[in-house]
């Protein structure tokens, strides 16, 4: 009897959990969906090559925006990623549990700040002094904004690895830091490079740090000093126009962001990971 | 009962100058500074932060004081500002989104982790993040052209269940708290879903087998014997997921129909602490609306130290509970 | 192998790096409803004369002045001019030296509805629009709104209000005119680019406004001309200070500007509720806020080529754009403004 009923609950469960998970992956093949739908129509090889045009000719594209998110990118994750992960490695294995809490606490409240409340403190920061807008604001502000997630992220994988690894390696005769960098990381990988890949997907979409900081462009930006068009903003400025012409290119642009971060993912996940969970 | 404690102790440390360079070779200490210097990084920023956004909303504090966080006016024109019905909207739409994400968010977790074949699971998982890269203006649109003509035509049968609760009452818009609360969480669950599966997939496999080798069926295993140990885990990616719904700007100012005002309802406009200042501030002309709008900010970073603090001691008192 | 991903990423990064030498590099910031018009117009120029660049971002009129003041552009443009304080900090700024405003084209802001079944625009009078948006008129078949359109069948259901969320200089032009025409408007509510609005849902920019109207039976708002003539909404005509009801269009609103009387030497002028026949009194220049003192010869000579420019070719292309464009006399004397640039 009480079988049948445990066994009840295990189906129903099942269900329930499916049912979830068929829910978020159908929210997001519904949002692909539309984006390709409407944004594939009018993509091009123009889209990739051109300049932007004015409303009312055809032929423009966002050739300067995506390398300018690229460039952006780039940079973020150089900031970004390095500090974030080298303080998840400290929360994880070095620090004493109060200096913990209170670094996790602090990384909690930084992953809160409104987007634009950053570009603004970048603004502040970087641009007033220079007395320009800039590719290197842009990128600092991203990567700042990745620094909690890569934090707390790499923290939770490492965590998460075994003591019995730990006591291994030690056993071996590793020093601390040499166990730490060759057993205790490559053990936690899978989870570390989600969380950045994440990470990325998600300042790769952000536009209001980037209105104060990279500014946005028309033309090719060189350098790094020059203001720079990127993908982001280019969807929010052409999203908002009254223009139709415009609005297709807004959603061109977001089906192409995205297909630029799935590009990101799936390079990233076929060099640096192995086949599945690391440790079954 | 935990076997992921993170060691506490280094290896024995020798004595004596040769000593001292075969510890400098080891690396220890070098690993030591270096991540020290990353995480006080973070301090430091934040230490920043703060202090620009304290320095420049120095003007309405004067003016102000403590009465811009009880003031409901938000008048440029008369110089009149208060910080109360963004405070709300900010705390009801985050509380919403949470509602419905955590839910959905961790049961899909577990289903993609511990019960669905390991092909399913990876393809969903590769989809769900991607849901982290959509941009917060393209949702936002999709919030405006699908899920308001979804949520109005919704409306009248919730109003007709729960219409008696000053929650659901009053005429439906498209616009408002609940369209924000909803359309953020579809925004918080990819970071949910994502983090916590993988926790999920760390904890060690003599968990299931012992649940499993005493006869428990395979949801009890992964209820009782699995997500326990990925509690932690669990909670610092609805961390994350909070930190992300509080901030969250450009979606939300998008649906949320921007009515500086406070009405009991759900089904009301309201307004979001990030989103009027994603509104306002490049357009504010004078120094004292643009302050007030940086005190703004400088309020929200106040309302995620107390939002973060309380839920923290709520994981820390369940976690003493549990022993 | 890493060695083979990271090489080409760092050539990329360096090619990206290089400057051609001759290359003027302008940026500026400002109003969002002139940007498809400028955007035309700095494209065009470009392609006429492809050493100089003139990046031009929508952030807002107050972005605009607010970058210009703090010299991380080299130009603004704003919806609304700036006022006596925000000139001084200027000069504060900028050792003394002033900065001047260009008249570029024009724009309005017209009354768009949701009332299925007309088949006629509605005739609206100040008091209407006073009303309707302090919520004193409540209803569409309320006499202030019936007694100017006979004939006309009336639903007499609740008018909802929408208005901007966000600042706007397109807020400002609106609520300009109602301060202007509505002592009870200008004492409750006043003039700005952000105001707390009596009554009425928020919509974030034109297209939040636009769209919320649209969804929305027997709604009613504010939006840009052109927003109104793209997206085929309907809009009523307004009662202008001589008398008629005029449908805004561009001879309507250009004649709004050529109607004022005294135009000013640095052009900061408000042209709503003008005294004109067939003037439409929702009506706004748009400006351009240039540096009085441009210490780059470069710079100064593509700005000052490039007002020219404007002022001549520029103002012929502005038709197929759906923007007014200036009267003759404001050009006249704008062009002789361009001297004080030094």
């Amino acid at each position: 009897m009480r079988l049948l009923r445990r066994k009840i609950v295990n189906a129903v469960m099942l269900g329930l959990t499916a049912l979830c998970a068929l829910f978020a992956v159908g929210v997001l093949m519904f949002i692909l969906g539309y984006l390709a739908v409407h944004g594939a129509r009018s993509l091009n090889l123009n889209f990739f090559t051109k300049l932007p045009a004015p409303v009312g000719e055809t032929g423009g594209g966002m050739a300067n925006a995506i390398l300018g998110s690229a460039k952006l990118l780039l940079l973020a994750t150089a900031v970004g990623v390095p500090i974030g992960f080298l303080g998840g490695v400290f929360l994880a294995e070095f620090a004493s549990s109060g200096f913990a809490s209170v670094v996790r606490y602090v990384t909690d409240l930084l992953n809160g700040v409104p987007s634009i409340v950053m570009g603004i403190f970048a603004y502040t920061l970087v641009v007033l002094p220079q007395k320009h807008f800039s590719t290197l604001a842009g990128g600092l502000v991203l990567g700042i904004m990745m620094i909690p997630i890569a934090v707390r992220s790499s923290e939770e994988f490492l965590r998460g690895v075994p003591l019995a690894l730990r006591e291994g390696a030690m056993a071996l005769g590793a020093s601390k830091s040499r166990s730490i960098f060759t057993v205790v990381i490559p053990a936690a990988k899978n989870g570390i490079i989600a969380g950045i890949m994440l990470n990325i997907a998600r300042v790769a979409g952000e536009t209001a740090p980037l209105i104060f900081t990279a500014f946005g462009n028309q033309f090719w930006s060189p350098g790094w000093e020059q203001p720079t068009a990127s993908l982001p903003v280019m969807i929010y400025n052409y999203a908002v126009a009254p223009y139709d012409d415009w609005h297709q290119q807004a959603w061109s642009a977001g089906f192409v962001l995205l297909m630029l971060v799935l590009s990101v993912n799936i390079i990233t996940r076929v060099a640096f990971t192995t086949r599945g969970p690391a440790l079954r | 009962m935990a076997a992921t404690i993170a060691p506490t102790t280094s290896s024995a440390r020798p004595a004596g100058p040769r000593k001292l360079l075969q510890r400098l070779r080891s690396g220890d200490d070098a690993a030591y500074v270096v991540t020290l210097a990353a995480a006080v990084t973070v301090l430091v920023i934040t230490a920043l932060l703060i202090f620009e956004l304290y320095k420049n909303s120095a003007l309405p504090r004067q003016k102000f004081g403590w009465s811009f966080l009880t003031s409901s006016a938000w008048d440029p024109v008369a110089g009149e500002f208060g910080a109360l019905p963004f405070i709300y909207g900010t705390v009801v739409t985050s509380a919403l989104a949470l509602l419905i994400a955590i839910p959905l968010g961790v049961g899909a977790a577990i289903f993609l982790a511990e019960l669905a074949p390991p092909w399913i699971s990876g393809v969903l998982t590769f989809l769900i993040e991607l849901l982290a890269a959509v941009p917060s203006v393209i949702i936002g649109l999709l919030g405006i052209f699908v899920m308001i003509p979804i949520l109005t035509s919704v409306a009248p049968s919730i109003q007709a269940a729960l219409g008696w609760s000053p929650a659901f009452s009053g005429p439906f818009y498209g616009v408002s708290l609940f369209t924000a609360g909803v359309v953020l969480s579809v925004m918080i669950i990819p970071f949910i879903i994502s983090i916590s599966r993988e926790v999920i997939l760390t904890v060690p496999n003599d968990q299931r087998e012992a649940a499993l080798a005493l006869g428990a069926t395979r949801w009890e295993t992964t209820w009782d014997a699995v997500v326990p140990f990925a509690k932690k885990g669990i909670a610092g990616s609805i961390f994350l997921a909070l930190a992300r719904a509080l901030g969250e700007t450009m979606a939300v100012t998008m649906v949320v129909g921007n009515d500086p005002k406070i009405h009991a309802s759900l089904m009301a406009p309201g307004y979001s602490i990030a989103a009027v200042i994603a509104n306002q501030f490049t357009e504010a002309t004078g120094e004292l609306y643009l302050s007030s709008l940086i005190e703004l900010g400088l309020v929200l970073f106040g309302l995620t130290i107390v939002i973060n603090g309380g839920a923290r001691l709520l994981v820390m008192s369940t976690e003493r509970g549990e022993g | 192998m890493t060695r083979r991903i990271l090489n080409p990423i760092l050539g990329i990064a360096f090619l990206a790096g290089t400057v051609s030498a001759q290359q003027v590099l302008i940026n500026g910031a400002g109003a969002t409803f002139p940007y498809p018009m400028y955007s035309k117009w700095f494209n065009e120029y470009h392609q006429k004369n492809p050493s100089i660049q003139i990046n031009y971002q929508s952030q807002g009129s107050g972005a605009g002045i607010q970058q210009v003041t703090a010299g991380t552009v080299d130009f603004g443009a704003s919806d609304g001019p700036m006022n006596d304080q925000q000139l001084q900090e200027f000069k504060d700024k900028h050792n003394g030296a002033g900065i001047l405003h260009f008249p570029t084209v024009l724009g309005a802001a017209v009354p768009a509805y949701n009332l299925p079944g007309l088949t006629a625009p509605l005739n609206f009078t100040s008091e209407a629009l006073a009303g309707i948006f302090l919520g004193t008129v409540k209803k569409w078949n309320d006499p202030a709104i019936a007694n100017a359109n006979p004939g006309v069948k009336l639903p007499a259901a609740d008018i909802i209000v929408v208005h901007r969320s966000d600042g706007s200089g397109t807020t400002y032009c609106w609520t300009d005119y109602l301060s202007k025409v509505n002592k009870e408007w200008e004492s409750k509510v006043g003039r700005a680019t952000s105001v707390q609005w009596p009554v009425g849902l928020g919509g974030k920019g034109n297209e939040g406004v636009a769209g919320q109207i649209k969804q929305l039976r027997n709604s009613i708002g504010y939006i840009e001309l052109i927003y109104a003539v793209q997206n085929k909404m309907e809009y009523g005509k307004v009662k202008n200070a001589a008398g008629d009801f005029v449908l805004a269009d561009l001879a309507s609103v250009t004649a709004a500007a050529g109607s004022v009387k005294d135009m000013p030497d640095d052009f900061r002028v408000s042209i709503t509720n003008p005294p004109g026949k067939g003037a439409y009194p929702i009506s706004t220049f748009t400006w351009l806020l240039i540096p009085q003192k441009i210490p780059d010869a470069a710079k100064k000579k593509a700005l000052t080529d490039f007002l020219r420019w404007m002022l001549t070719t520029g103002q012929t292309q502005t038709e197929a754009l759906d923007y007014a464009s200036l009267p003759k006399a404001v050009v006249t004397k704008e062009e002789k403004a361009i001297a004080k640039i030094q």
